[in-house]
């Protein structure tokens, strides 16, 4: 049905150029969201390339804590958090739990005495398939507010390839540059590498909100208290938290409780450098039991991704700008790690068994 | 059955035009979401997730209206190639639009992650617990967007030398617009 007069050559010619202008600029403006034009702009991928950048590439293993092991047990909820969250997870009763303790860092074979910060990470399955997984570390501020600030730090800490030590001037620089690390930097002048899993407390650091049955927010901080105080030196084999945590699990489950605290208003939630005034309310509300461990190579945490943000119905994200950066990075180093897993070509296979020193 | 045989059915149209729209803003969604690190990255991601469960529902809704309304046969005069690469492109739209969301809700069920369409609405896996799984599903998710990116862009560039150049109703058989 050609019912309309032919087109001069010219006007063919202007409109094929412009359906070709169209094309290109929706190529360019898809281009321009994914980042493509902004090679500047922090990703997920950059983060993670820096936290390779300073420890190496391990095949199989987290880009960050790579070094830690699998546990389970389960957590026996009070019902104290019920007021404040609608999570069946605060319900009273019993919650499955699979966890890993681990160690900061992205080489799996770092020795125990090579930082003094330990973590721990869980995963609350609840009866009705929603899951709680937080990762909490053994410190109680972080040292940075952002995931730019958390990135200059990478960069600054990476190792100068003539010393395969961090430059001393840029990291001092860093810090120099950077105040809110202050009450961090003072806790570190005290904290010494713990001879044991069991006896530390771990601090979601980042804050969060609760929602209750009536919809009515609070925003909340959680810390795990363990009830095993007799912490030694670490010995002088290179995995003792590992031969440490075997033998305390031989002997009997280990516990931590469950403390939330409830901000006040006008508490900064999005600043996970600042602790909250010490008489904010605490809460405890159940008791993390655990029973078991497992080597993290074929354990039940290995294929785990313990992002901040799988958050059940009743807990939701604050405004802390480190929870979507540390969710968006974990799906990076998730990917990278079960991609080498799958064999997936050009990603990096384990070489010959590294050596354990 | 349908009235008119130079048209599609009124619900074909209105559906090509809905999904069109859903469709183009997912492949931005997705590809933002993955370049950020800020707020957006969990906002865009708590769109992503419904939105595409819903193009998957209204695919299949569609699928089922295309088979029970043939459309409107190409101009006679169109040569072979471009009947073939018409028919060929459409197809590949269709199990593209069915196959993207059915990975993503996979690739989340293998990473063993609760696939959450909001605070509390939970889809059941579809596919059993496996690292190495999700890792080839996330994969696909995303090469197979790319290769709908590169088909919509083919099929905007066919639809657009239909309506300005060759002028031979196929473009309004969609838009249900005819100029006198
Ligand atoms: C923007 C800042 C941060 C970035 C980019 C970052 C990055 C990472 C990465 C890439 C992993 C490995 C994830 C995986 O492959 O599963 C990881 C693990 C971990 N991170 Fe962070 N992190 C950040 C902030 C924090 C904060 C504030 C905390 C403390 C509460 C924390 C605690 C942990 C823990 C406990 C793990 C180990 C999880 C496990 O055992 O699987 N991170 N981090
Ligand atoms: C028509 C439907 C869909 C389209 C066009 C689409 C498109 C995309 C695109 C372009 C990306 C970015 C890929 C990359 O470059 O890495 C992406 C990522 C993703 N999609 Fe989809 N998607 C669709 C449906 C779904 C569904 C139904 C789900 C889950 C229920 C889903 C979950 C995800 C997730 C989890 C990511 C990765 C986020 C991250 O790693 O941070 N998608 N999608």
């Amino acid at each position: 049905m050609h019912a309309s007069p032919p087109l001069s050559d010219r006007r063919i010619f202007l409109r094929f150029a412009f359906i070709g202008i169209v094309l290109i600029a929706i190529v360019l403006l898809f281009g321009y969201v994914g980042g493509w034009l902004a090679p500047q702009r922090l990703t997920a991928q950059r983060m993670v390339n820096q936290l390779q950048a300073n420890a190496g590439v391990f095949s199989g293993y987290r880009r960050n804590h790579a070094k830690g092991v699998c546990v389970a047990g389960y957590f026996d909820s009070n019902g104290q958090a019920q007021a404040y969250s609608a999570a069946e997870v605060f319900a009273p009763g019993r919650t499955p739990v699979v966890g890993r303790f681990a160690i900061p860092g992205g080489n799996p074979y770092a020795p125990d005495s090579s930082v003094p910060i330990r973590s721990m990470a869980l995963r609350f399955t609840q009866s009705n398939g929603q899951q709680w997984r937080t990762g909490m570390n053994s410190m109680p501020v972080f040292p940075v507010a952002t995931p730019q600030a958390f990135y200059e730090q990478l960069v600054a800490q990476q190792p100068d390839p003539s010393t395969h030590k961090p430059d001393p001037a840029k990291v001092k620089g860093f810090f120099a540059a950077h105040p809110e690390t202050a009450a961090f930097l003072a806790w570190v002048k005290t904290a010494k590498p713990s001879s044991s899993f069991a006896t530390e407390g771990y601090w979601s650091l980042n804050a969060f909100v609760f929602v209750d049955a009536k919809g009515e927010r609070h925003a909340v901080r959680w810390r795990m208290v363990p009830e095993a105080n007799d912490a030694g030196v670490g010995g002088s084999n290179p995995d003792y938290l590992d031969a440490d945590l075997t033998q305390r699990l031989a002997q009997g489950p280990q516990r931590w409780h469950l403390i939330v605290t409830l901000a006040n208003p006008g508490d900064p939630t999005n600043d996970a450098t600042k602790e909250w005034p010490s008489d904010r309310q605490d809460i405890d509300v159940g008791t993390l039991v655990l029973t078991s461990t497992e080597p993290q190579e074929s354990g039940a945490c290995r294929d785990i991704n313990y992002d901040p943000l799988v958050l059940p119905n009743g807990i939701q994200a604050s405004d802390d700008p480190l929870l979507p950066a540390r969710s968006a990075a974990y799906a990076t180093s998730y990917l990278r790690r079960t991609s080498e897993e799958a064999r997936l070509p050009g990603t990096v296979q384990p070489n010959a068994q590294p050596e354990t020193k | 059955m349908n009235t008119s045989s130079t048209s599609f059915v009124f619900t074909a149209r209105v559906l090509h035009w809905l999904m069109a729209l859903l469709i183009l803003s997912m492949l931005f969604i997705g590809i933002g979401m993955v370049a950020s690190v800020s707020e957006r990255h969990a906002w865009l991601l708590s769109i992503h997730k419904p939105l595409g469960i819903a193009i998957l529902i209204l695919a299949v809704v569609r699928l089922i209206v295309r088979l029970r309304n043939p459309p409107p046969p190409l101009p006679d005069d169109l040569p072979a190639v471009q009947k073939l690469a018409a028919h060929a492109s459409h197809w590949l739209l269709y199990v593209l639009m069915l196959l993207i969301p059915l990975v993503g809700w996979a690739m989340l069920s293998a990473g063993g992650y609760p696939v959450m369409l909001s605070h509390s609405l939970r889809l059941p896996p579809i596919f059993p617990v496996s690292g190495a799984a999700f890792a080839i599903l996330r994969h696909m998710h995303a090469w197979l967007a790319m290769l709908l990116f590169l088909t919509f862009l083919a099929h905007l560039g066919a639809a657009l030398y239909h309506g300005l150049i060759r002028r031979d109703g196929v473009l309004s058989s969609m838009t249900g617009y005819r100029p006198k």
